[in-house]
């Protein structure tokens, strides 16, 4: 890789030992690639993806100790995903002493280390950091140095960024040398779509099932998918964003898909249109029935998977504003219908400070309160990562959470079912 | 006895016992069960560091520490360098990662974490085509050699 003068200076050591070995891990990073240079972050923001105190991570904020004590800054204040404890989601006294006490020991310690690193705010824990309300919203063609797989999906896809798949503390590293290594996603080429994905359903296809199909099939690729603007229109406007947000989770956790472009919707397909796919791209057609076939193919690791569900998570990623009001109304509704005043089920929407905030002043954020559903800014997969959940009957509408977890997957429909006891 | 010529990541010689995973290596699943024990000292007594996700019928609860790890990339989480590199500081790494396919970024950011902050030895090589993984079976015996020659046995 050809380094520039000062970041050539960096990696022989003219900013410390261990500015070098940053410059060292990023070059290393690149070469892998076949990355020729380094480009500068133009994002005004950074996100990274470790939001935990985890006491086995000890190795992580052992690292950035060593950062920050050589004086190191990240040149761009970040974003984190979502904090992992909050105290309004139920949880046991053994749950609480296993989370405060053996899992998340660090939790103060890392946190501390993210205000001297240059969190933007307090409140900015959240995987949907994007949101308008978050504020770290990438404009077209900047290019970022951001780790958490939904957010990177939607950052490429939805905003037309440009950003690689970059893991925990690689993020951190681009945001302290100010430039990342350039292949991938980065470049024009890689940008181009591996595969057209046809979508020939008969209704509009749940996100979260879609996602996965794609990425199961995909992995690391970049699909062009067409005939989903039927259902979505041309327009990115809020609903067609959440829709994208939590099928590009799902393409991204379930594969390990880093960018989409669907066909007369997303900036790039808007723009480039079918030039955007290679000469040999492989055709995936998922209908009805594939749906169906991927999701039937689910497994339930409950230890007793007819179980009776004990709680219900929605918003993983994180719900919007319209998402967490739609939500609200459905919920509401469905109670009325099945003669209840509270949910059959323990249920945590989960959505960033911000948007819980704006939702407060509507008409919703009462009516939802009474009913027993409890809204959060927790991140579910750091809830649901201890042994305790193994035993606790989980359902998520969340593909990325099942994933993870024990959690069971349920349609967005089966889900309200459950939780406003249309099903017995 | 067959012999594989791939690109080397991390350089390095070792021999061990194949894992072999045809589908894609969720590095954050996998590491789960390990993780959800909570600390070093806990992760310790969870010493053969078992496979945690179940979507992955090839590896789920088998052993991975010590272990040549065989399968065509990871997938999953951003999560997934950092949870290797910390494996790496804990001692607790697969023997080597073997990539059929070029290997991914969330597996190159680990591999690469390991090697430059922590003293862990873990052989990382990709690009050995659909042949290997076709070939390779878990229980083999795997040699990795510093030129990116993976012999299997």
């Amino acid at each position: 890789m050809k380094l520039n003068e000062e970041q050539q200076a960096m990696l022989n050591g003219s900013r410390g030992e261990v500015m070098a070995k940053i410059m060292k891990t990023l070059v290393m990073y690149g070469d892998a690639f076949g990355a020729e240079r380094m480009v500068p972050v133009t994002g005004k923001y950074g996100h990274t993806v470790i939001s935990f105190g985890l006491g086995v991570m000890d190795p992580v904020y052992d690292l950035y100790d060593e950062i920050l004590s050589a004086g190191i800054l990240p040149e761009q204040k970040f974003t984190a995903d979502p904090k992992p404890l909050d105290p309004r989601v139920p949880s046991t006294p053994l749950e609480d002493l296993v989370f405060k006490k053996l899992m998340y020991n660090r939790q103060d310690r890392y946190e501390a280390q993210l205000q001297k690193l240059g969190i933007t705010k307090d409140e900015d824990y959240t995987c949907a950091c994007y949101l308008d309300q978050v504020g770290n919203t990438p404009e077209k063609g900047e290019v970022l140095s951001w780790a958490e797989s939904s957010a990177v999906v939607y950052a490429n896809s939805v905003l037309g960024a440009r950003c690689n798949r970059n893991s925990g503390i690689i993020e951190m590293m681009g945001s302290i040398a100010g430039c990342v290594p350039e292949f991938g996603l980065l470049t024009d080429e890689g940008r181009k779509a591996d595969w057209i994905v046809e979508v020939r359903c008969r209704k509009k296809p749940e996100s979260q099932l879609l996602g996965s199909a794609i990425g199961m099939k995909v992995m690391e690729d970049v699909p062009y998918i067409k005939g989903l603007d039927q259902w979505l229109g041309s327009e990115l406007d809020d609903r067609a964003k959440a829709y994208l947000k939590d099928f590009g989770a799902a393409t991204a956790s379930n594969g390990a898909v880093g960018l989409y472009h669907v066909e007369n919707l997303t900036p790039e397909a808007v723009e480039l249109g079918e030039s955007l796919i290679k000469d040999n791209a492989k055709v995936y057609i998922v209908d009805d029935a594939e749906l169906e076939r991927v999701y039937r193919n689910y497994p339930v690791i409950w230890k007793k998977p007819e179980a009776k569900p004990q709680l219900a998570f929605i918003g993983c990623p994180h719900l919007t504003l319209q998402q967490l009001t739609d939500w609200a109304r459905a919920v509401l509704k469905g109670l009325e219908a099945n003669g209840r005043k509270k949910v059959a089920v323990p249920t945590v929407f989960t959505a960033p400070v911000q948007v819980i905030r704006e939702f407060e002043k509507t008409i919703y954020a009462w009516p939802l309160k009474k009913s027993g559903v409890i809204v959060s800014y927790i991140c579910p997969l750091m809830y649901m990562n201890n042994p305790l959940c193994k035993s606790k009957a989980v359902i998520t509408s969340s593909n990325k959470l099942r994933t993870y977890t024990s959690a069971k997957y349920c349609t967005d429909s089966e889900i309200l079912d459950v939780i406003t006891g249309g099903v017995k | 006895m067959k012999t594989f010529q791939g690109r080397v990541i991390v350089p390095g010689t070792i021999s061990a016992e194949a894992l072999v995973s045809h589908g894609g290596f969720n590095t954050l699943a996998s590491f789960q069960m390990a993780l959800q024990f909570g600390d070093l000292k806990a992760m310790g007594k969870d010493t053969e560091v078992q496979c945690g996700d179940q979507n992955n019928p090839d590896l789920y609860k088998k052993p991975m520490m010590g272990k040549a790890l065989c399968l065509p990339q990871t997938i999953g989480s951003t999560t997934g360098g950092m949870v290797l590199f910390a494996a790496c500081a804990h001692g607790k790494q697969p023997a080597c990662m073997l990539f059929s396919k070029p290997i991914d970024s969330l597996a190159a950011s680990g591999a690469i974490l390991g090697d430059v902050w922590t003293d862990a030895v873990m052989p990382v090589v990709d690009n050995l085509g659909d042949e290997f993984l076709d070939y390779v079976q878990t229980g083999m015996t795997v040699s990795v050699k510093e030129n990116g020659i993976v012999v299997v046995d």
